[in-house]
């Protein structure tokens, strides 16, 4: 019926309502009162749809009305709810009818669970911007003034999150009151709202005047950051960073700069590790002198920190704290006042300390230049890739591209070696498949001669490795590698190691070569395929074990398209034939493919 | 709990075969092989080094006018504290701390008249130095408190005596709340309830004891306990979902509505909807589940005008994924019943069993199992048989339908013996709903039809809508270039 009436009844019905007799509103809600969850989750998920099939009035006198009142559901359905009606505002006639959809995303905004609570406030805020000033100031202010003296304390969290999208829209009487109401909450008797409140700090303080930031959301940054509770302090600490980008150096130093201090040796840890990861965006967000004067000294406790955990934090941040720093007087500043606390971190007790600073340690090199790369850091590298921990190594070398472009990498040969082989053999096959993957760039950095003489063998062992995501990623390197050093390598070095396996008694080995080929085929061309990988793929049709013999139908599927028309129809075609008419089924079926695949069916 | 675990020896052998071959370890293995760890709180901070401790008189040998004036030196001498992560590091003087505090605990355990006023600052103030602190973070981030071995606290040789002290002090016949409240104040309890997520149980065991005593004690501090109580709670639920003494404060609880006062407070009945109830979601439930299911049946037993509202609360979080939870669940929808009245059964039978008719057709056999256990209780029995004709149209269909099909022998065995007793508690209604079975079936797929049916039209209609708004933005455009080409 629907389908019958075509594009040609034109824009006229656009507008209209949709066809009541089709679809009362009961039938639709029965779907959304459906008892099985599935069901009701589908249909709120197709909300739309049905609004669709309301017409605009419709949804707003007879859905949203049952929508708020039946909001007792499974919080997967509310979820559901309260991100479709987020984009709700063209189904119920766009923005003049905007405020339409507040009472539902209210009753959301109250719900226990954070995360359909969240989504109401992301609705609500997205909505907000469609609302008119006046329809702003009638509908959606009293509702975020409502949630915010509710009495549980779920409403009151929602509200912290709603302040600063109607605020930069209100008239000046309704601004003094928005603030007043968010002061309120900043000195909750709950310390959730208290949290709630103080991560929405530095949004709110961005659409604020600037002396309305100084005089009302400074107290306020000082008292939740002095809060009993250590949660509540280090939410502080993130308000501090769009805080301080408001303030004048002056006011900085007067009005923040006591408060950040204090936060860099809170008794908490927690408190601390915030301000540890918080750093680059401090950094910037205070200016180079104050960085100077008081951020450097409270870098260097960070990193010596009692906990790993604070320690780690900062370590993460060495390269970006030194990249910031300003231009002049850099080096020294690295020199005298960070790279002794490096030092003493390469020796750490801790190992995710270390990994930390394996990480980003070679980013340092590009700032200190060759010399004191040279000189300082590279003893420093040195250590590090023969620490015990794997992941300590395998961070140094993945990172060793930076030290490539400024002392290049033979410095760190006579080191590396040692280290990469010891990785490639270590007992988690994780710290292997990691290893691998650096493999080509490795052998981009370190050239032909010494991969032949010290990694080859290593790239080779893999392919018999006992794990397979080995094994696979070791056949993924090896095309990797001859795209680096071209076919005549690999038809050399590569190529007919990879064929002897194909007469190994372990049939995962006999597959490798089945795996090596379908990669490596490509990369070689077309003579390397037909002459010397081909004549392998075939003998082994004649495999014992089923597996074999159906990954070479798929074999052949890959490099089919690389071989001639005279290869195809008089090698592969009957070898394909033949496993068509195999015992085994999955050797049948994929033989099939690759002949319909290969078009020589 | 360690029983199960392998000797270090063997364990270590297994882990180089095993790891070579795919890197995965049993947990157990693991936990076998990593030695017993310990940790200090975070208060260390390189702060120098420590005064040295010398000994003081013993308190026995003191004249009764030194005594108190002794008594008060040993206490400020124990708010030293010692690192106990650097075993080396000033024996001498730990070792007199600790002598000085057993010496302690039985100065205030045996003598009477001793916990003078003048001494309640002292006191409180050597017991905060000593365990009020940042707990460091976890050595093991992703701690499953099912599966491994707690790390314990360093300094507990000396953190146990000093809980021990705070015990007998609060304990003793001397002790008067009405001064000690002047030091036992908000601040310290808020702070004594941090400590709660100390992964010592040791430690939790004591701090249990310990507030417990505090609650009994301090008449003006209930509220603010229950308050801050609710907070950690719901800070669990809905933020962290760790918090280690979640179990210890809920056996705390249970004691507490079991003596609250009738009719029930508002703030009270909040707390068991909007914390007890929700707290059924979290992920480590196994952990604490007995104590919780004990302050929800509490709670039943003060009013049983909650009960429809608690039922319909474990519905709604009811675990879909979780057979383990579910089980959980099962067990606690029994107690609930071992103790519902009659007339509040009849308010919830029917979603009741519809969720109970669900659980026995788990493909699960240990939810089908307990589910079907329900059946061997016999004020359940009487329940069901009092309210057959509602009970058994809601139970037939998936009773039905795996005494057919269900994989597991024991169910499909027990789902007979149900079937039984339900044939034998109204024949006429049995014989009806099995012969009406098929027809009911058929009803069902019917109307799974037609639902698909209204769906495909709705589309139908978007697409429609889609295409007409496509063309007149196309009609728009295409007047716009017309007129522009005139």
């Amino acid at each position: 019926m629907a389908g019958a009436a075509g594009p040609g009844t034109g824009p006229g019905a656009a507008g209209g309502d949709g066809d009541d007799s089709l679809y009362p509103i009961a039938v639709l809600i029965d779907e959304l009162r459906n008892e099985d969850v599935q069901l009701r989750l589908n249909s709120i998920k197709k909300l739309s749809t049905i609004a669709l099939a309301l017409g605009v009035e419709r949804t707003r006198t007879e859905l949203l009305p049952f929508l708020t009142d039946t909001i007792y559901d499974e919080d997967e359905v509310l979820l559901a709810l309260a991100e479709q009606l987020g984009n709700f505002t063209g189904l119920v006639g766009g923005p003049d009818f905007a405020h339409c959809l507040l009472p539902p995303l209210e009753s959301l905004a109250t719900v226990e669970e954070t995360v359909v609570r969240d989504k109401a406030v992301e609705s609500l805020r997205q909505i907000s911007q469609e609302h008119t000033p006046i329809a702003l100031e009638a509908h959606f202010v009293p509702l975020v003034k409502r949630l915010a003296s509710g009495d549980w304390f779920t409403s009151r969290t929602s509200a912290c999150g709603l302040f600063s999208v109607c605020y930069p829209r209100a008239s000046n009487a309704v601004k003094a009151e928005i603030r007043q109401h968010f002061r309120s909450l900043c000195s909750d008797d709950t310390p959730m709202v208290r949290r709630a409140a103080a991560s929405k700090l530095g949004e709110f303080a961005k659409v604020l005047e600037l002396d309305s930031v100084k005089s009302e959301i400074v107290p306020l940054f000082t008292n939740l950051a002095s809060d009993e509770q250590d949660s509540v302090r280090l939410l502080a600490v993130e308000a501090c960073v769009s805080i301080a980008q408001l303030l004048s150096q002056e006011d900085l130093e007067a009005l923040v700069m006591p408060t950040l201090r204090q936060a860099a040796e809170d008794k908490s840890w927690r408190v601390r590790y915030m301000v540890a990861d918080k750093f680059s965006e401090l950094q910037k967000a205070v200016g180079p002198k104050i960085t100077l004067n008081d951020l450097i000294p409270a870098f260097q406790n960070l990193l010596k920190d009692c906990e790993a955990e604070v320690r780690a934090a900062a370590a993460h941040k060495v390269k970006e704290l030194c990249e910031n720093l300003p231009p002049e007087g850099r080096e020294t500043i690295i020199m005298n006042q960070i790279l002794p606390f490096i030092k003493e971190l390469v020796s750490d007790t801790n190992q995710h300390v270390k990994s930390a600073l394996a990480s980003v340690i070679m980013g340092l090199s590009t700032i200190l230049g060759k010399e004191n790369t040279i000189e300082h850091l590279l003893p420093l590298f040195l250590a590090q890739l023969k620490d015990e921990c794997p992941e300590v190594r395998l961070n140094i070398i993945s990172n060793l591209d930076c030290v490539n472009e400024v002392i290049g990498i033979r410095q760190l040969s006579q080191s590396l070696l040692p280290a990469i082989v010891e990785l490639a053999e270590d007992a988690k096959w994780r710290v292997r498949l990691a290893i691998i993957e650096y493999m080509p760039l490795l052998a981009g950095q370190l050239g032909v001669q010494f991969f032949d003489e010290k990694l080859n063998s290593l790239c080779m062992a893999w392919l018999v490795d006992h794990v397979y995501a080995i094994r696979e990623a070791a056949t993924n390197n090896l095309m990797k590698l001859v795209k680096k050093f071209g076919t005549e390598w690999a038809q050399n070095t590569i190529v007919p190691k990879v064929l002897v396996m194909a007469g190994d008694p372990n049939y995962l080995h006999r597959m490798t070569t089945l795996f090596c080929i379908n990669v490596l085929s490509e990369a070689c061309g077309q003579e390397i395929t037909t002459k010397q990988m081909l004549p392998i793929v075939l003998k082994m049709a004649g495999d014992q074990v089923a597996n074999v013999r159906f990954n070479v139908a798929k074999s052949l599927q890959k490099i089919g398209p690389i071989l001639d028309t005279d290869a195809l129809q008089e090698e592969v075609k009957p070898v394909l034939q033949k496993l068509g008419q195999d015992e085994d089924v999955d050797v049948k079926y994929f033989a099939q493919e690759a002949l319909s695949v290969l078009a020589l069916a | 709990m360690s029983s199960s675990s392998p000797p270090v020896g063997a364990a270590s052998a297994a882990i180089s075969a095993s790891e070579k071959v795919d890197g995965f370890t049993r947990k157990s293995v693991r936990k076998a092989q990593r030695q017993k760890r310990s940790q200090g709180s975070s208060q260390f901070r390189s702060q120098g080094s420590q005064a040295e401790l010398h000994p003081l008189p013993q308190l026995k040998d003191a004249t009764s006018n030194e005594q108190q004036e002794l008594f008060c030196q040993k206490l400020q001498q124990c708010c030293i504290l010692f690192d106990f992560m650097d075993s080396v590091s000033d024996l001498k003087s730990k070792e007199i701390k600790r002598a000085t505090l057993n010496e302690l605990v039985e100065y205030v355990s045996t003598n009477r008249g001793v916990i003078v006023e003048s001494a309640y600052s002292d006191i409180v103030k050597m017991i905060s130095a000593n365990i009020f602190r940042t707990l460091p973070p976890s050595d093991n981030p992703d701690f499953d408190p099912e599966e491994d071995e707690p790390t314990l606290e360093a300094s507990w040789p000396h953190i146990q005596l000093v809980y021990e002290f705070f015990l007998r002090f609060l304990e003793s016949p001397d002790f008067q709340p009405s001064i000690a409240k002047r030091y036992i104040d908000q601040k310290f309890v808020q702070q004594l309830l941090e400590l709660f997520d100390s992964e010592d149980p040791r430690e939790r065991d004591f701090l249990k004891t310990v507030l417990h005593r505090i609650y009994g004690k301090f008449l003006g501090l209930r509220a603010f306990i229950r308050k801050q109580i609710n907070n950690i709670f719901l800070r669990f639920i809905y933020e962290t979902e760790h918090f280690n003494g979640v179990a210890e404060l809920l056996e705390i609880l249970g004691s507490i509505i079991n003596g609250f006062a009738l009719p029930l407070k508002a703030e009270h009945k909040q707390f068991l909807m909007k914390v007890l109830i929700p707290m059924h979601t979290a992920k480590g439930l196994a952990l604490f589940h007995a104590q919780l299911a004990y302050c929800v049946v509490q709670f039943l037993e003060k009013d049983t005008t909650l009960t429809e509202p608690v039922i319909r609360g474990l519905l709604k979080f009811w675990p879909k994924t979780c057979s383990q939870k579910e089980v959980m669940f099962l067990g606690e929808i029994e107690e609930i019943l071992d103790v519902i009245e009659p007339t509040q059964f009849k308010k919830i039978e029917e979603p009741l069993f519809k969720q109970i008719s669900k659980c026995v057709s788990s493909s699960h056999f240990q939810v089908a199992e307990r589910a079907l256990y329900f059946w061997n209780n016999e004020y359940i029995l009487s329940l069901i048989e009092e309210n057959i004709d509602k009970i058994l149209p809601i139970m037939f269909g998936s009773l039905y339908k795996i005494s057919k099909e269900h994989w597991n022998p024991t169910i499909v065995a027990l789902v007979y013996n149900v079937l039984k007793t339900l044939m034998e508690m109204n024949g006429k209604l049995f014989d009806d709903l099995t012969s009406s079975y098929k027809a009911e079936r058929q009803r069902e797929k019917k109307k799974e039809l037609e639902r698909e049916e209204l769906w495909k039209k709705l589309e139908e209609l978007k697409l429609k809508k889609a295409l007409e708004k496509q063309n007149s933005a196309y009609n728009m455009h295409s007047i716009l270039s017309n007129t522009s080409d005139e």
